[in-house]
């Protein structure tokens, strides 16, 4: 058959299909976006939430290492001038707290556990997109105005409200996440499949979730007051210079408890898989990761509670009382999930996996930060106000790294259909390992040596303390490192990595 | 080859609204319960003072020439059970198909909600301090103007829910159960305000 024998309308069809194919690059392209940014696939949502999280510990880990450059010579590095150092330090601590440890576990669960829970979808799906969204713009709010002197004891006064408002939104977001996901939990098992039957990460999402659900309403009430207080007054909150006393427990302990509570349901998750064996003590475990959300209780009270031995009988019973329920069950509950896990290990025949490595270490590092916070605490020691507290975040935040990079190398069949390779995953848990040390021990004895919190200037770092900033700074540099090659190896497996069941990992 | 049947679909979700309104009655709870620890902590921190009669010593909290209308906080307290009584009376009539009364007790909702906020507004006329007036008076603003505003989202619930109502919407009892726990939410919310904003000053 000759091409004039064919009818017309075959020619003009065969046209236009060529033309379509010839726009599709561009119009793919949009398409594919406009998906990205309005989709409901719960999957999709959680790679969302996942790499703007890694993005933003990039950000931090560069942030502090070149704060441990500063300070190894002030006089000479100084590359934050006057007022620009605190407020830079607050938006390292936002990024850390805010911009990886909150949103990369929401993330994960977004991602995670409908799969877990057999559901049909996530509950409310476009919830769970829109606090991705106002998170990301919440974050971005409080970057521009902070880089505009508009961060706590700025100068610039409408863009210290951008960064209140900032705040919020994120908050707002992390918020709108959580309860997609607790509802999920809540309503969209599958039938059978009972409270007491899910699996420990999706309980630990769900204890997560609730604990976040009734912490950060409280922060946000603070920021109300402040914001009317800064808009109009500025007579009860002190104006831009008060906002870091009363928003500040926010960014630091029990606050950041809260968050690392899945980073332990990833580790009760992936120990009975790398054990080839069922949790023996799993009621235990589940109760274990309960027991850490008493932190909720610290967190609302606003303050870290200190364990003070002066006084009557009564007044140290009292202390003692408040400051085990707020540090000691938290870590009780962590220290039990950790225990139970390496005794799953000891029953099975395990193997050595990354992702186990990845998510024991992360939890033993975050128990490394509970227990310095406890330190920290002790009034006797005399730590406040020192750089002792910026080691205990570090821990906590870079463990919970950790254990993140451990839930998504675990999970990486399910979110990207391939497996990543496991002994330069390994390989990477090491150099994490080997940051996350650098990057808050150093601080602890710097702590000791009275180093300053969150400022550069105004402090003599001759002698050890400046081996110790130097350490850290190489810590910082070391986290920036695993996180690149995280990042560079899921790119690789996505591109060159084999097809792999999702079902095998959910 | 092997011979197998599909997979069943997954289970429809169960209450789905109604869960999730509950947890976020209880974040709305822990916003109001956060901004009234602030208040109580400002209002212990402030000095003392005789009071008018000069009988007692007193908080210096809210200042003397500051009239709370004690009438219209009062009349708001007793609005708010009558807005959950009507909002119950919804998830009532929803139970037993009856959609003309159903809709009707949604639509007294949203009128109850319009009155608190007109009560709201007159206890500000009548109180007539300004925001920027003093510690008590932006803390007085900051609380009851979130309390407002989750008033506010009580009525948008009431109107979509009643929207849907006189849509034909039958089978919404997860919402209309929903928006009858926010109601109690918003009852119990303002009971704690009432007592330490308006009683305890």
């Amino acid at each position: 058959m000759y091409l004039g024998d064919l009818p017309k309308m075959t020619n003009i069809d065969t046209h236009v299909g060529a033309s379509t194919h010839a726009q599709g690059a561009g119009s793919a392209l949009v398409v594919s976006v406009g998906q990205w940014i309005t989709s409901s696939d719960h999957k999709k949502i959680g790679r969302l939430f996942i790499g703007t999280s890694l993005l933003s510990a990039f950000l931090a880990a560069v942030l502090g290492l070149i704060f441990g450059l500063e300070r190894v010579s002030p006089a000479h590095m100084e590359i934050f001038h006057g007022d620009a150092t605190p407020q830079m330090f607050a938006l390292y601590q936002f990024a850390l707290v805010f911009g990886v440890l909150a949103p990369l576990f929401i993330g994960i669960a977004i991602a995670v556990v409908p799969t877990q829970l057999g559901a049909r979808a996530l509950a409310f799906p476009r919830v769970a997109q829109f606090g991705f969204w106002a998170w990301l713009f919440g974050a971005l709010m409080v970057d521009i105005s902070i880089i505009g002197n508009g961060g706590p004891g700025g100068g610039a006064t409408d863009l210290v409200d951008l960064y209140l408002l900032g705040v919020a939104l994120a908050a707002v977001g992390l918020l709108a996440g959580s309860l997609s996901i607790a509802t999920s939990v809540l309503t969209a098992r599958a039938p059978g499949m009972t409270l007491d039957r899910i699996p420990a990460f999706s309980w630990s999402a769900l204890v997560g979730s609730f604990a976040t659900l009734l912490s950060l309403p409280v922060m946000i009430s603070t920021i109300i007051y402040l914001y009317v207080d800064h808009t109009h007054a500025q007579l009860v909150f002190g104006g831009n210079k008060g906002i870091n006393s009363f928003l500040g427990w926010s960014l630091s302990q029990p606050m950041t408890f809260v968050f690392v509570i899945m980073a332990l349901g990833v580790l009760a998750e992936v120990a009975p898989a790398t054990a080839r064996t069922e949790q023996p003590l799993r009621p235990v475990v589940l109760a274990g990761i309960a027991i850490i959300s008493t932190a909720v209780l610290g967190a609302v009270t606003q303050t870290a509670q200190i364990l003070d031995w002066a006084g009557t009988n009564s007044d140290k019973v009292k202390s003692t009382l408040l400051h085990s329920l707020f540090n000691g069950l938290p870590l009780l509950g962590m220290l039990i999930v950790v225990l139970l896990s390496l005794l799953c290990l000891k029953m099975g025949t395990p193997r050595v996996t990354a992702s186990f490595a990845l998510s024991l270490l992360g939890a033993l590092m975050i128990i490394v930060g509970v227990l310095g916070n406890g330190l920290y605490t002790l009034k006797a020691v005399s730590l406040d106000g020192t750089v002792f507290s910026e080691g205990v975040v570090l821990y906590l935040v870079y463990g919970g790294l950790l254990s993140a990079l451990g839930a998504l190398s675990h999970w990486a069949p399910l979110l990207w259909g391939r497996a990543i390779d496991n002994t330069k995953t390994l390989g990477l848990a090491l150099i994490g390992l080997l940051g996350t040390i650098l990057a808050s021990f150093p601080l602890y004895i710097a702590g000791f040596a009275d180093q300053p919190a969150n400022i550069v200037m105004g402090f003599d770092y001759d002698g050890p303390v400046a081996l110790w900033n130097v350490l850290a700074g190489l810590g910082h540099a070391l986290i920036v490192l695993t996180v690149l090659g995280f990042v560079g190896l899921v790119i690789d497996a996505v591109r060159n990595g084999e097809s792999v069941s999702q079902e095998a990992s959910a | 080859m092997t011979i197998a049947l599909p997979a069943a679909p997954a289970q429809a979700p169960r209450r789905q609204i109604l869960v999730a309104t509950a947890m976020v009655s209880a974040s709305a709870f822990m916003l109001i319960i956060g901004m009234i620890a602030m208040w109580l902590k400002f209002r212990a921190g402030a000095p003392t003072r005789d009071s008018a009669d000069g009988l007692k010593i007193i908080k210096d909290w809210m200042p003397a020439s500051v009239k709370i209308p004690e009438v219209a906080a009062n009349i708001m307290l007793t609005t708010f059970p009558f807005g959950a009584l009507m909002a119950q009376w919804a998830a009532y009539s929803a139970k037993r198909n009856d959609s003309s009364h159903r809709s009707l007790a949604l639509a007294i909702s949203f009128l109850i909600g319009l009155a608190i906020v007109n009560a709201q507004v007159a206890v500000y006329s009548q109180m007539d301090i300004g925001l920027a007036d003093g510690q008590f008076q932006t803390m007085f603003y900051a609380v009851t103007g979130t309390m407002l505003l989750l008033v506010v989202g009580g009525m948008v619930f009431s109107l979509v829910a009643f929207f849907r109502s006189v849509g034909g919407r039958d089978n919404d009892t997860d919402v209309i159960n929903a928006h009858a726990f926010y109601w109690y939410f918003l009852t119990a919310a303002f009971s704690v305000v009432w007592f330490v904003v308006y009683v305890q000053k």
